[in-house]
């Protein structure tokens, strides 16, 4: 058992783990935060998507106690209130959604992708939620929306 | 904003007098999107419960064995396993789905007793203080089986000399006293008889899964007025009430079923394969148990989509009529019945396709075998037996060197025709589709066919 102090969303967490607890555990069930899904547990799906760091990671394969002191984001910081972000606003209009299970995942590596690329090929977008499976879309309207948040995003900085 | 490709209303006017769509045609946001795209959506996992028990599942090992002995004294030595479950812990150990509309015989055990049909068929399961413990539990359980010989394969299951896995006595359900579900019409035989060609061709289908992201699971919470609540995924939430109350032998009453938030289903989800379980686990313990398939019980054990096998047999004129048409149809059910004598039938009224055919004749058969049961997904039944359809039309209107769309327009069944199950067609619109589906494609249609209608010339 370790004391792990983490980040989340820009607000600090304190929380004992055992060794074999994952990040994606902690996250749901210590600190209540359940967006990020639990789909395979093995790194397969991409449901369980967070920033690391700024970094998309899936969580079901991050030991907490070894990201002691890190910045984690998770899809219910992206949000303002109300107005939510380029990526959740393009996905929800896009109709890029459908059970959305993998829908939180989906969003965190999107973000990531443009956090580091504001200006994405449709092949760099298929590259960055190459990770993570959908079953219910066949990924069109969700690689249409993240192109789509990519405009907003470079419109709204431009404003 | 997505692709919607306006609605075309030209067509059948005259069948709507007061057209006015509020909703086909326009672009209507789901109501629950908002709460994906912010993580808000309450899957049943996302809700946490004190005290929260867990349940893991010993499986078979084997596709076809007798079960000799069950040793659970070192899964019960495991710290954190409060209990095993064995089939005598089941009050009523039959899962049936079709027993609530009259479908008979019960084939499915709960916990298998003394045989095991197909390799992961749950035998005891264990419930424990964490996840981790029942693993480690379930693991330690000790079968001691003799391994019978496995039928693997439908129309081995039907051959003469085939072992018998089913109690009931055959490997095939039998469908009110005949071995398959039989579609009759015309003289088929005369048919091929009066024939310029013959065709027939054999069409195979490997079983299927759905493979949702959020894998089969529910959490069931001991209610202080007696009752137990069951948050769960089905995609039926009443199946699993009526379901889960026969098999725990209480009144409906006793149950509330939590549901209708599904992370991907596609017919994998109707089936009530963890809430009678995870019951009675929450009654034994008398403490929240939560009952989750991993990825890998997902993908080995719950229910594909059924293997098929299809021969088609055409009796067809020089000019492209189909006069006689013959199919032998096989769904491999697996071990057990689950959603599959449904989905047979299914297949055989969907018989001969959408073409007016005089001579039919089907025998559809629902064939046990030691695989994995098959059940509901997506159009079972009718969705395999389209594939070899449909590919048995191309494949002919190849061999006769005809358009493949001028061949199913000859054949297309139209208003005012009867259909091979005695039904007058009506509200046809095969022959509007195809027209509309060549223009969209730029495939030129001859005058003559562009004329023709579903309204029909005989009707
Ligand atoms: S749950 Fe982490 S990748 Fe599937
Ligand atoms: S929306 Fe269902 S898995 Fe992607």
């Amino acid at each position: 058992m370790r004391i792990v102090n983490l980040k989340v969303n820009g607000v600090g967490k304190t929380f004992i783990a055992r060794p074999e607890t994952t990040l994606l555990l902690a996250l749901r069930e210590q600190l209540g935060l359940t967006g990020a899904k639990r789909g395979c547990a093995q790194g397969a799906c991409g449901s369980c998507t967070v920033l690391l760091e700024g970094e998309p990671v899936v969580s079901c394969l991050v030991p907490a106690v070894t990201v002691d002191g890190a910045d984690i984001a998770t899809v219910e910081g992206l949000a303002d209130g109300p107005a939510l972000s380029h990526v959740q606003q393009a996905f929800l209009d896009g109709f890029a959604t459908q059970c959305g299970f993998c829908t939180p995942g989906m969003i965190m590596s999107a973000e990531a992708l443009l956090d580091r690329n504001p200006d994405p090929t449709r092949d760099e977008v298929n590259e960055a939620i190459s990770g993570n499976v959908c079953r219910c879309t066949g990924y069109e309207p969700i690689v249409s929306a993240i192109l789509d948040a990519a405009v907003r995003r470079r419109e709204g900085a431009k404003l | 904003m997505p692709r919607v490709n306006p609605i075309d209303s030209d067509y059948f006017k005259d069948e709507r007098p007061d057209d006015k769509f509020s909703v086909i045609g326009k672009t209507v946001q789901r109501s629950d999107a908002l709460g994906h795209v912010t993580g808000r959506t309450e899957f049943f996992e996302d809700r946490t419960f004190p005290d929260l028990a867990h349940v893991k599942i010993h499986r078979s090992a084997h596709h076809h064995a007798r079960i000799n002995s069950v040793d659970v004294s070192e899964a019960l030595r495991v710290p954190g396993v409060l209990r095993v479950i064995t089939h005598r812990d089941v009050p009523s150990n039959w899962y049936m789905v079709l027993r609530l509309i009259g479908i008979e015989p019960n084939d499915e055990p709960v916990l298998a007793e003394d045989r095991v049909l197909y390799k992961g068929e749950p035998i005891v399961a264990v419930v424990a203080d964490s996840e981790a413990a029942a693993l480690e539990g379930a693991a330690r359980v000790k079968v001691d089986y003799t391994v019978l010989p496995a039928v693997l394969d439908v129309e081995a299951a039907l051959a003469p000399d085939a072992p018998v896995i089913k109690q009931a006595g055959t490997n095939y359900f039998v469908y009110e006293g005949h071995h398959a579900r039989r579609l009759r019409f015309g003289d088929v035989e005369q048919g091929f008889a009066q024939a310029d060609r013959i065709f027939e061709w054999r069409y195979s289908s490997a079983p299927i899964e759905h493979a949702p992201t959020e894998t089969t699971g529910c959490v069931v919470v001991p209610q202080s007025s007696g009752r137990l609540l069951i948050h769960s995924n089905t995609q039926a939430a009443f199946f699993t009430l009526d379901n889960t109350a026969l098999i725990l032998d209480r009144p409906f009453t006793d149950l509330q079923v939590k549901g209708g938030t599904v992370g991907g289903g596609f017919g994998g989800k109707v089936d009530v394969m963890v809430e009678p379980l995870a019951c009675i686990a929450a009654t034994l313990t008398n403490r929240p148990v939560k009952f989750v398939y991993t990825r890998e019980e997902e993908m080995q054990v719950s229910s594909p989509r059924a293997a098929e096998r299809i021969y088609i047999k055409d009796g067809v004129m020089n000019d492209g009529r189909i006069v006689a048409r013959k199919v032998m149809l096989y769904v491999d059910s697996g071990a057990y019945s689950r959603h599959s004598p449904y989905g047979t039938t299914k297949a055989c009224a969907h018989l001969p396709g959408p073409y007016t055919i005089p001579n039919v004749y089907a025998d559809c058969h629902c064939v046990y075998t030691n695989r994995t049961p098959s059940s509901a997904m997506r159009g079972f039944g009718v969705t395999i037996a389209d594939f070899a359809l449909e590919s048995q039309m191309d494949r002919i209107a190849r061999a006769l060197e005809m358009d493949p769309l001028q061949f199913r327009l000859k054949n297309a069944y139209r208003d005012g025709d009867l259909k091979a199950h005695r039904k007058v067609a009506e509200g046809t619109a095969l022959i509007e589709v195809i027209q509309r589906a060549a223009a969209l494609v730029g495939h030129e249609l001859p005058e003559e066919y562009q004329a023709m209608s579903s309204r029909g010339a005989g009707a």
